[in-house]
């Protein structure tokens, strides 16, 4: 099933800038080390955030939420609170009554609860006040009177039958939301080839974004017309629910998302406040402001999903895979948000890295009376990755094969298609592997007991193959306008700290023979910008960045033509570059064009070529566009004394296609370790009967600037052919190898195995004490539970294959 | 004895402008900052003293402005990270930061600078550890402290005349 | 944003003043000096008190005097950062210091007060949380309920004495100076705190803490261990101050003080004595070390689990004994 680079379907866009028209031209911005557009106003304070935001006679909304896990209400009475001096207006339930939801399959949540809560925090009632204190007070009056209902406060809870009744009616079964059962090729032969088979079970805790900024969301609405600002890394989702729960055309309804104090999956939902200050907005005539506390952060939540994994693998004597089957259940909180789509990635991408003949995922996310689970950096994969990894260290053990080269041995090659149908393109990966182990001396030096070195490796997407909502149009666009004003980016795309309006520019520039600052960016306003679907699934670089080069590349055509015209000489005899059309200066081009044609603008877009995917039900999840690759060893010392881990140093080698801006790249690789350290050692969103244990940032703990160790990156570049100027992603990629490669790296040093994270020092230290007794010394879940899936759909190696 | 709530008048002298403005008793510097004087750029993550991004100088040292009541700075010196360059000349810390990446989400970015700030006065040469524990307040999702620990060691090395 | 609920406010000319005030308010006045204890406990709505005695500003509670034998004297109101850069304080008074230093962050300890530390409030997981949270669960004992969250059949509240001075304090045999209304009394450093985790002070509730005095070594050696999830920020789940006195290879002084496993500083005497009147080797070590973790009573009330915390009393006990005994 291997092919070249020419024969994949995709639209190529040239390795360099003007495409094909210069093949082999040289680079003039991307690649360079500058800083990023948005810069100065970020280190002077100049930012305007959205809890930044005051608007004359602006009103503060508060969210009056519950303090029940899971309760029925049987009335709200808000008298009181309406007639507090100050108070402006009191929203319940029957003033918001359509559903919304991120998924069109999911339409689940309500702005304020009607008939039940499902976790605490559930927004009740939503007061709009002359301040804060007062719409705080007002909350406070107003009464709600609850019946309280069991809470199913685990997976294990949910699986039995409810005690009381389901959280929510319309399941699978019970309180079990979804199920998904495929399998590809004959996995049963696969085992039957097996010289070994291996079981593990394992688990991964839930966390929080953490976004150092609190969501924020201001409204107006004038005369027809409501404009929300909001933290959001999605405006497009929010216009969208924002239609649908206001009854507005979207014409009608402009959303802007602000410059962004951190996201990481966390502000990709549409939220209960977005849609309570615009609906405030609507009733009182008046700008309403929201910005959650850090505590409502916590509750609003959206984090990663608790995922209980299990695993069954087969392989040759020599170390091949023959059979995988892997199980999760995931712990999905109050509401689906995408979890139906976080459900398919727990089994999506264990075949990006490993070419595995037959291939069975069995997943089932269930609900429970906690804040919603979705998206954080990494999406569904973080988990069943960590899962699989130190799954096939104990596979090597079993085998007394080199954990490296039981993996190289298993590698999906470049230009492959995977059993589950993922169109796997340019791939870095056994170059990654070769780097990071050669950096890092992986295993190769005497260690003493405590010292640990760890390895992991993992693939990640480059934007989603398919949108949200069944569509065909383009995931983004870019409009692109130039006249003797100077030269402006219109892009939906949202930077959320990652840097994507300075790869836009950057790209813009790149094509127009420009310097970067010539170049302005306007993006994530949903009344002046085109559709971009939103920061999430590493997608922005590649998609919003392919549609400016489209964009670029028009525009470029168009104003060498002029030149050319004028000239009287062929169009192809006109260099572009160093602020110059042919002979002519920019402007002077500029001028030519807009005498010639009147108002010059072009536009862009980008949607993901057909053929990435399989053909069957659930295909919609996992392919890409295109893959990264990522390899990492973690050195560390462990305190066999205490169970404290101290990690000296992570080593990362990322394909990354092209390096479009090595000061972004390396704040993204720096990022994801530090993430993945967090999740592997400390970071839990855990509850205490459906309460959450530490809603605050002291308590929830997250490594500070004493507690991260050194990392050293090494970036591959593999010139993705479809990627922009070969370029792929930097976000998520990175993080996920980190988390097993740490407790690979305890085993180690001190020869237990934690298959669970966070990896916390009473867990080392008991996995130690039980080891001393003659045990297994391993801390990690007994068993999976027995999950009623349904039989797999089987789906046939054609199937896989076939292109949409 | 004033009733609760009370306001009064309080003297500040703010990135160096003599400020007068009238408070509550219970407004802290943060609300103060943000609120009365406009001065967005001071951020809060959680209100309480544990992230640091409220961070300000106060006479020079590194403060909470989220744990600090407006009337007890009466007549204090604050800088907030609007006070850090000189007219369009930035701060060797605030180029520092833009040139590695330092600032991501920018977030963070006031507290930092503002922590970074008062350990460059009091020490021009620091280690790393000592930077480090510097910034062992400040709270950043997004760097993973890599990028801001070296930019506080580019500016040191700049303000000495290195470099 | 989390804001401070409304509260009168009063500046008291002198300590002997901010105790009339106290006075002529019952229990509706708190004390606040640095405020970084108060005000967050103020935001979350666990204390609401009507007027707030701010004493950070008297010139009384800031004087910072060590003595030519190392003897010192802090005022109260002296923040953790002047006297961890106070150079006299530095040279003769290194135990203290070191557990200074491990306090919170840089910018709480330049606002956190001496005082403020060696009175912080006790600690809880069911405790330090907002309003709404505390609503959730029918709040505790220490504030607006019934029961102890943690030990729900107990008569009394286990919140966590989460101070690093206060061990350091007790094990230097350091003490405290008070003002009140019938004048100035000095009391050791360990009367201050009442077994109980929500009346946690021992003191009336007219005193002003004023001043921690700080006996001259005389060649008394101490270390402080403190154990915690992160190098910075994070309050103590466990700690050991230790004092040893030397005479030649023998113990013949020593004073052991547990912090966060109780909710007082928690002197084990018997842990002391086991190496008092020996020499320091292993076995006598390890028997201390394992005496201090017998008596150590930590719940489940803090971060990480408590029996991990109980266990790792004796590790730390024992680097602190060793770390202790190595230094001159």
């Amino acid at each position: 099933m291997s092919a070249g680079p020419e024969a994949w379907a995709g639209r190529r866009l040239g390795a360099g800038p003007g495409g094909d028209d210069e093949p082999g031209a040289a680079f003039r911005v991307v690649g360079k080390a500058l800083p990023r557009v948005d810069g100065v106003q970020k280190v002077t304070g100049a930012t305007i955030y959205a809890d930044d935001i005051e608007l004359p006679g602006m009103l503060a909304c508060v969210l009056l939420r519950s303090p029940h896990p899971h309760a029925r209400i049987r009335s709200v009475d808000a008298t009181a609170a309406r007639s507090l001096p100050g108070v402006t207006a009191v929203l319940t339930s029957e003033d918001l009554p359509i559903r919304f939801g991120p998924l069109p399959i999911s339409q689940d949540e309500e702005v304020l609860a009607s008939a039940k809560v499902r976790y605490v925090g559930d927004p009740v009632a939503a007061v709009a006040a002359r301040d804060e204190p007062t719409a705080r007070a007002a909350c406070k009056l107003i009464e709600v009177d609850y019946e309280v209902l069991a809470t199913v406060g685990s997976i294990e809870e949910a699986l039995e039958v409810p005690v009381d009744e389901p959280i929510h009616g319309d399941t699978e079964i019970g309180n079990i939301h979804r199920f998904v059962a495929l399998e590809f090729g004959d996995v049963d032969e696969g085992f039957a080839l097996a010289d070994h088979v291996r079981e593990d079970v394992l688990f991964y805790e839930g966390s929080n974004h953490l976004a150092m900024e609190e969501h924020s969301a201001t409204a107006v609405f004038a005369g027809d017309q409501l404009t929300l600002w909001s933290s959001t890394q999605a405006p497009h989702n929010v216009h969208r629910v924002l239609s649908k729960v206001l009854e507005l055309p979207m014409g009608h309804v402009r959303v802007v998302a602000t410059p962004h104090g951190g996201g990481f999956g966390g502000k990709v939902d549409p939220f209960a406040h977005e849609v309570a200050v615009a609906k405030l907005a609507m009733v009182t005539g008046r700008p309403v402001k929201c910005t959650l506390t850090r505590e409502e952060v916590f509750y609003n939540h959206r984090g990663r999903h608790p995922v209980l994994m299990w695993v069954r693998t087969g392989a040759t004597r020599d170390g091949k895979i023959t059979a995988m089957h892997f199980r999760t259940a995931l712990d999905g909180g109050a509401y689906a948000s995408l979890g139906v789509a976080t459900t398919h990635y727990t089994g999506a991408l264990q075949t990006a890295t490993y070419a595995i003949p037959a291939y069975r995922f069995e997943g089932a996310r269930v609900f429970t009376n906690k804040a919603t689970c979705g998206p954080k950096r990494g999406h569904g994969v973080p988990q069943p990755r960590f899962g699989l990894e130190i799954h096939l260290d104990k596979l090597a053990d079993d085998l007394a094969i080199d954990p490296v080269v039981l993996r190289q041995q298993n590698f999906v090659k470049p230009y492959t298609r995977t059993v589950n149908g993922l169109r796997i393109t340019s791939s870095g990966l056994e170059e990654v592997t070769e780097k990071v182990v050669a950096a890092s001396a992986f295993r190769r030096r005497p260690r003493p007991v405590g010292h640990g070195q760890g390895f992991a490796v993992s693939a990640y997407l480059c934007g989603a193959g398919f949108p949200m909502y069944l569509n065909r149009m383009p995931h983004s666009e870019v409009n692109l306008k130039v006249d003797r004003g100077g030269v402006t980016v219109f892009c939906g795309a949202t930077d959320i700290g990652q840097g994507s309006d300075t790869v836009l520019a950057t790209l813009v520039a790149e094509e127009l023979g420009l310097a970067r600052g010539d170049v302005r960016v306007v993006t994530a306003d949903t009344g002046l910008t085109p559709v971009d679907l939103g920061s999430y699934s590493s997608r922005v670089t590649f998609m919003a960045g392919n549609a400016a080069i489209d964009a670029a590349r028009k525009m470029r055509a168009i104003l060498v033509d002029a030149v050319a015209s004028r000239g009287g000489q062929p169009g192809a005899a006109v260099r572009v570059g160093d602020g110059g059309i042919g002979e002519v200066s920019f402007e002077e081009a500029v001028a030519l064009a807009e005498e010639a044609r009147g108002t010059i603008s072009t536009s862009g877009s980008y949607a993901p070529p057909k053929g990435i995917s399989g053909r069957f039900r659930g295909s919609g999840v996992g392919p890409s566009p295109a893959f990264t690759f990522t390899a990492a060893v973690v050195d560390l010392d462990a305190d066999p004394l205490t169970g404290e881990v101290r990690v000296n140093k992570v080593f990362v080698a990322h394909d990354i296609g092209r390096i479009l801006n090595p000061v972004l790249v390396r704040g993204q690789v720096d990022g994801s370790v530090y993430m993945a350290l967090g999740e592997a050692l400390m970071e839990e969103q855990s509850y205490r009967k459906g309460l959450h244990h530490h809603p605050s940032v002291l308590e929830y703990k997250t490594p500070l600037a004493l507690d991260m160790p050194a990392i050293e990156t090494i970036l591959v570049e593999t010139i993705d052919p479809e990627g922009p100027y070969g370029a792929k992603e930097v976000g998520q990629g990175p993080m996920l190898p980190v988390v097993p490669a740490v407790v690979s790296a305890i085993h180690d040093a001190l020869g237990v195995w934690i298959d669970e994270v966070p990896v916390t020092p009473d867990k080392v230290l008991r996995a130690l004490d039980q080891r001393a007794k003659g045990g297994e010394g391993r801390v990690g879940p007994r068993r999976f539970p027995d999950i009623p899936y349904p039989p797999c759909t089987k789906v046939s190696p054609d199937a896989a294959t076939a292109s949409l | 004895m004033s009733p609760p709530g009370s306001s009064r008048v309080v003297r500040l002298s703010v990135n160096g402008e003599p400020r007068e403005t009238i408070v509550a008793e219970n407004e802290t510097l943060l609300e103060v900052l943000r609120e009365r004087l406009r001065l967005t750029g001071t951020k809060h993550g959680c209100e309480l003293g544990e992230c640091g991004a409220c961070t300000v100088l106060v006479d020079g040292d590194q403060k909470l402005s989220c744990l600090l009541l407006a009337t007890e700075v009466e007549g204090a010196a604050i800088v907030t990270v609007e006070g850090l360059a000189s007219g369009p000349d930035l701060h060797p810390l605030q180029d520092a930061f833009m040139e590695l990446g330092a600032s991501q989400c920018g977030y963070c970015t006031a507290g930092m600078l503002m922590s970074a700030k008062a350990l460059l006065d009091e020490n021009d040469e620091p280690t790393e550890g000592e930077i480090r524990d510097a910034l062992s307040g400040n709270v950043c999702r997004c760097t993973g402290y890599a990028s801001i620990v070296d930019a506080v060691g580019v500016a040191a090395a700049r303000l000495r005349g290195e470099r | 944003m989390l804001r401070l609920p409304v509260f009168s406010y009063l500046r008291p000319g002198s300590p002997v003043e901010a105790t009339q005030m106290l006075a002529d308010h019952g229990g509706r006045a708190k004390l606040v000096a640095g405020g970084t204890d108060l005000l967050p406990k103020m935001k979350r709505r666990q204390l609401a008190p009507e007027v707030l005695v701010a004493i950070g500003h008297l010139d009384a509670l800031r004087q910072l005097e060590v003595s030519p034998s190392g003897a010192a004297t802090l005022g109260a109101g002296t923040t953790l950062s002047q006297a961890l850069r106070h150079p006299a304080l530095r040279e003769q008074q290194p135990g203290y210091l070191e557990a200074v230093r491990v306090v919170s962050t840089p910018a709480l300890r330049n606002a956190g007060t001496v005082g403020g530390n060696l009175c912080v409030d006790t600690r809880c997981n069911y405790y330090d949380m907002t309003e709404e949270w505390r609503s959730a669960i029918g709040f505790c004992r220490k504030a607006g309920g019934e029961v102890c969250r943690v030990a729900a059949s107990s008569p009394r509240c286990w919140a966590v004495s989460s101070s690093d001075t206060a061990p350091m304090a007790i094990a230097l045999g350091a003490t405290a100076l008070l003002a009140g209304p019938d004048g100035m009394r000095e009391v050791p450093v360990a009367s201050l705190y009442a077994d109980d985790g929500a009346a946690y002070l021992a003191l009336a509730a007219t005193e002003v803490l004023t001043a921690l005095r700080l006996p001259a070594s005389e060649g008394w050696r101490s270390a402080y261990q403190k154990l915690r999830r992160r190098a910075s920020m994070d309050f103590p789940v466990a700690s050991a101050a230790v004092a040893l006195h030397l005479d030649g290879p023998v113990v013949d002084g020593c004073r052991i003080v547990l912090g966060a496993v109780a909710s007082h500083p928690l002197e084990v005497p018997s842990a002391a004595d086991l190496l008092v009147g020996g020499e320091l080797d292993d076995d006598a070590i390890d028997r201390a070390a394992t005496e201090a973790a017998r008596l150590a009573k930590p719940l489940d009330n803090t971060d990480l689990s408590f029996p991990w915390r109980k266990r790792m009393v004796k590790v730390i006990v024992e680097r602190a004994v060793r770390q202790a005994a190595g230094r001159a």
